[in-house]
């Protein structure tokens, strides 16, 4: 079992109804890691995630979780599967409330719920007062717990995490990092689409650099962290 | 000889009935076709062009409104203009929304339509509708026109009198007949041209890719309500020859808002949406299939009443009228699934859909 | 005062006001379920309303003939529900499920052909002349008259009125119950509030679609049986004459709110009702003629002033 892959995505090309996106993106998750995908904006991350879910036309390539193939399968046959996926915007149901929103997460576990709800609470304590705030009315800090919180609620053999950070406050994207790091600890293999290159490499074991619908670098965090090319072109200009 | 002239008429009329469906479906394809403006109210905005049509040229009348004897085709641009107002109206307050809106909107406004027809009694005969509406070119025969000029310079009113004596009754038919038929091919000829103007490349680019034409800083809603107009303007036009065609017209059963309406879609959906020859084609074709299976039903449910002595025959017509709605309205759902661009596609190609 | 304002004002217009207002209400419940989950406005929703009170009249009529049992329109509705539920998901799998992925227009399309398809089917089946639903005329309940009338404000209400109150508050409670406390019901809220989301979730679209349509049918059903006890006759025109009020209630109410619907459907039938009532002096307010475009105005002056709704519904 643990020498399957948890996630492997080979020479994948996919696009948006014809339009080509991705043009052979090779990217692999193992069992218990992190890996990080930075890339100016425009450069397919938010692709490459989707095409696992099962959103869009992928052309050619192959995607497979712990060795089977999920090419073309439905997105809920995709959840059923183990994938805990978190959008990059829409994450959350805004007329729910923050539990109704983690029981939606819910939707195709048999039982457990109210323990595991019981456990993101554990994870997310700024939510537990909120538990019946209508998910719509939190700030976006809050709203991206709760979608997490939601994403987790299946039974996850990968997480895949579109740019959770994206627009919140610095302490909020600490706790964010802090709290992916968490999960991940738990035993659950992670793929983070990333803008804050710099701290998700942080945390990463592997990063990829994704630019124009292919791989350009990839390597380690320290790695890509330490890379000249990459710290100018995405970690700022300190360097 | 008769039986060929009784069929020529019969081929006539099919042709005259379908050349007025066939100017509605020209004027849904501009708000449809042209430019993806869901309309459900055809009928309300043919009721307005015929009843502004009917009340400018009938004879002074104790039940309604009317004796302005105004020439027929000042009626008729007055009717298409009234048509256009309504429906700058619904266009402005709708058009930005999304298509669903406009379809309830348009239900509604031929609703309203048809209440104030029915209740503006003083002005319109309310229900009973309105009566004696003059037809182009048989209109010649009455007094109060070839008593006046222009007609008058030519002949006296006996000379007149005697003239159309001297004519078969049915003469006016086929010169009807032909003023639809110009009409429809005035229009259609005026909407090729517009359709390959900037003006309908822009409405294209609007109804393909409406987010594209925003950015592009494309008036979109401008665009859009000026498709809406000038489509309902049409179909005035239609409302106008159509009163002269019926002579008789009523708020109700005229303007039934669903069979009406519904028969144009059919058309221009079968035709094929977007283009015009297929509107005009699939207005002839469904008029044809439609007026024949009523022909055939009637036929049919003869020699069964002539079989079972007892049955009502006339009971069991009307049902099958119904029946025949049923039918046509599947055949609708056939069309709209398997072949969506119909009989005669657009030749513009379209862009596939995208997922999410 | 009783005398000379409220006996008339409430009896003759308040009362048939919130009558109408229910009988809207759960039209629209449906048409707001719809439009929020299949993302559509359903053309054929009247018309299904209007069939279910076709099927309930069969229903009371074959109990009667050939077992000689009759029986309460509301017992009677039950296997019409039952029908009109059929119907609907039947219609959706082959005639609205094909476009699911396709613009939204085109299934608009459909349904209101199939506005016509039944409409047309029922006037071949049942004919098109009126049928009578409930004999006689209705008297007014004897208690409520008496003790009324013993505190000086008699009130004049057929138990018809309060079958129909009383049916639209149970299922209200009902609703309400599904739609915050069971699986399935926050599903509901939950593909009304994103579709892609819920896809996402693992949530299965096609179920919660199945049940929007159980519900919608139900609520349906019990319009049009409220609507035939009320005017004590069936015809079928009766589902398109409520459809714009319907929409009308919808819209004001906000799409996706089914408790927006509720008030939209009250506030509407009270309008129609009231809207006719003498308020300045002798002559009704407006002619009773127009009293069926009230809801059409209601409607237009919320698309431009608020097209989201009184509680912000989704705006498509
Ligand atoms: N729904 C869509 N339809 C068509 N093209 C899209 C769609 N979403 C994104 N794209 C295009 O795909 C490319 C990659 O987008 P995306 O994966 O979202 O980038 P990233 O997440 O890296 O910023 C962009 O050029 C974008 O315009
Ligand atoms: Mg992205």
């Amino acid at each position: 079992m643990s020498k399957l892959t948890a996630l492997e995505i080979t020479n994948l090309h996919a696009g948006y109804g014809e339009t080509e996106i991705l043009k052979g993106i090779n990217i692999s998750v193992e069992p218990s890691q992190t890996v990080a995908i930075i890339g100016p904006n425009g450069a397919g991350k938010s692709t490459v995630i989707k095409s696992v879910l099962g959103l869009l036309n992928v052309i050619s390539g192959s995607i497979s979780m712990n060795g089977v193939d999920i090419v073309g399968i439905a997105p809920d046959k995709a959840v059923r599967q183990g994938i805990s996926y978190v959008p990059q915007t829409h994450n959350v149901f805004p007329n729910l409330s923050v539990t109704e929103n983690l029981e939606m997460g819910a939707w195709t576990r048999k039982y457990g719920i109210a323990e595991r709800i019981d456990e993101m609470f554990d994870l997310f304590p700024d939510l537990k007062t909120k538990r019946n705030k209508i998910a719509g009315s939190l700030s976006g800090g809050q709203r991206q717990m709760v979608a997490m919180a939601k994403a987790l609620m299946v039974e996850a053999k990968i997480m895949l995490l579109d740019e959770p950070t994206a627009g919140l406050s610095p302490k909020f994207q600490a706790q964010i990092f802090k709290t992916v790091k968490k999960i991940n600890e738990n035993g659950i293999p992670i793929l983070l689409v990333e803008q804050n290159a710099k701290q998700a490499l942080e945390i990463a074991d592997k990063g990829y650099v994704l630019v124009d619908g292919a791989n350009k670098v990839e390597g380690t965090g320290q790695d890509l962290i330490n890379d000249r090319n990459v710290a100018r072109m995405f970690l700022g200009s300190k360097d | 000889m008769d039986m060929l002239i009784g069929y020529s008429l019969y081929a006539i009329s099919l042709l005259t009935v379908g050349g007025i469906y066939a100017i509605l479906a020209l004027g849904l394809n501009i708000q449809w076709g042209y430019a993806g403006l869901f309309n459900v109210g055809i009928a309300g905005f043919a009721a307005i062009g015929a009843y502004t049509f009917a009340l400018m040229t009938t004879a002074p009348s104790s039940y309604h409104f009317g004796g302005l004897d105004l020439p027929l085709p000042l009626a008729i641009f007055c009717a298409m203009i009234l048509s256009g107002l309504v429906a700058f109206f619904i266009g402005l307050i709708c058009i930005r929304l999304r298509s669903d809106y406009l379809a309830i909107s348009t239900i509604g406004i031929a609703e309203i339509i048809k209440l104030f027809l029915k209740n503006e009694t003083e002005l319109t005969n309310g229900p009973r509708g309105i009566n004696k509406i003059p037809r182009v070119w048989e209109h010649l025969t009455e007094e109060r026109f070839y008593t006046k000029s222009p007609m008058s310079w030519f002949n006296d009113a006996q000379g007149w009198e005697q003239f159309f004596d001297s004519l078969p009754i049915w003469w006016w038919q086929p010169f009807f007949c032909a003023t639809i038929l110009l009409i429809v091919y005035v229009i259609y000829k005026l909407l090729e041209t517009a359709q390959r103007s900037p003006w309908g490349r822009m409405m294209t680019a609007i109804r393909e890719n409406e987010n594209a034409a925003h950015a592009a800083g494309k008036d979109v809603t401008r665009r859009r309500i000026e498709a809406f107009v000038i489509g309902a303007m049409v179909m005035g036009l239609a409302g106008a020859v159509l009163s002269q065609h019926l002579r008789l017209i009523d708020p109700t059963n005229t303007f039934d808002p669903s069979k009406m309406t519904f028969l144009v879609w059919v058309m221009l959906i079968a035709g094929g949406s977007g283009n015009n020859r297929g509107a005009i084609f699939g207005a002839f074709l469904v008029w044809t299939i439609w007026s024949a299976s009523e022909i055939f039903i009637n036929s049919g449910l003869h020699i069964f009443g002539e079989m079972i002595s007892s049955m009502d025959i006339s009971l069991l017509k009307t049902r099958a009228g119904y029946l025949r709605m049923v039918v046509i309205g599947l055949l609708l759902q056939y069309i709209l699934q398997k072949y969506p661009d119909g009989i005669m596609p657009e030749s513009r190609p379209v862009p596939s859909g995208i997922k999410l | 005062m009783w005398e000379t304002f409220g006996f008339e004002f409430v009896n003759f217009y308040l009362i048939p006001g919130l009558v109408l207002g229910c009988i809207y209400a759960l039209g629209a419940i449906g048409i707001t379920l719809t439009f929020s989950i299949l993302r559509f406005a359903n053309f054929a929703h009247g018309e299904v309303m209007m069939i279910g009170g076709y099927f309930t009249w069969t229903a009371m009529v074959l109990s009667n003939d050939l077992f000689g049992i009759p029986l309460h329109p509301i017992i009677a509705a039950i296997p019409a529900v039952m029908l009109a539920i059929a119907l609907f998901i039947l219609v959706d799998r082959y005639f609205y499920k094909p476009f699911r992925s396709a613009p939204a227009i085109r299934v608009v399309m459909a349904s209101f052909g199939m506005m016509l398809v039944i409409r047309s089917f029922v006037q071949a089946v049942w004919g098109p002349n009126q049928l009578t639903f409930v004999p006689g005329i209705a008297k007014p309940n004897e208690l409520v008259k008496n003790l009324t009338a013993s505190v000086d404000m008699m009130i004049l209400v057929p138990n018809k009125h309060f079958w129909i109150i009383a049916g639209t508050i149970v299922i209200m409670l009902a609703l309400s119950w599904l739609l915050t406390k069971t699986k399935i019901g926050k599903g509901m809220r939950a593909v009304s509030d994103s579709p892609e989301l819920a896809k996402v979730s693992g949530i299965d679209v096609e179920v919660i679609v199945k049940a929007t349509w159980c519900v919608g049918g139900f609520c349906a059903v019990a319009a049009g049986v409220f609507l035939a006890m009320d005017l004590q006759m069936l015809e079928t025109t009766m589902g398109f004459r409520m459809l714009l009020p319907m929409f009308a209630a919808a819209i004001l109410g906000g799409i996706g709110r089914p408790f927006g619907a509720v008030v939209g459907g009250l506030v509407i039938g009270l309008a129609e009702e009231l809207s006719v009532y003498p308020w300045l002096g002798d002559g009704s307010l407006i002619s009773p003629g127009y009293k069926t475009g009230v809801a059409f105005t209601i409607m237009v002056i919320m698309l431009v002033v608020r097209p989201s709704g009184l509680f912000k519904g989704r705006l498509f």
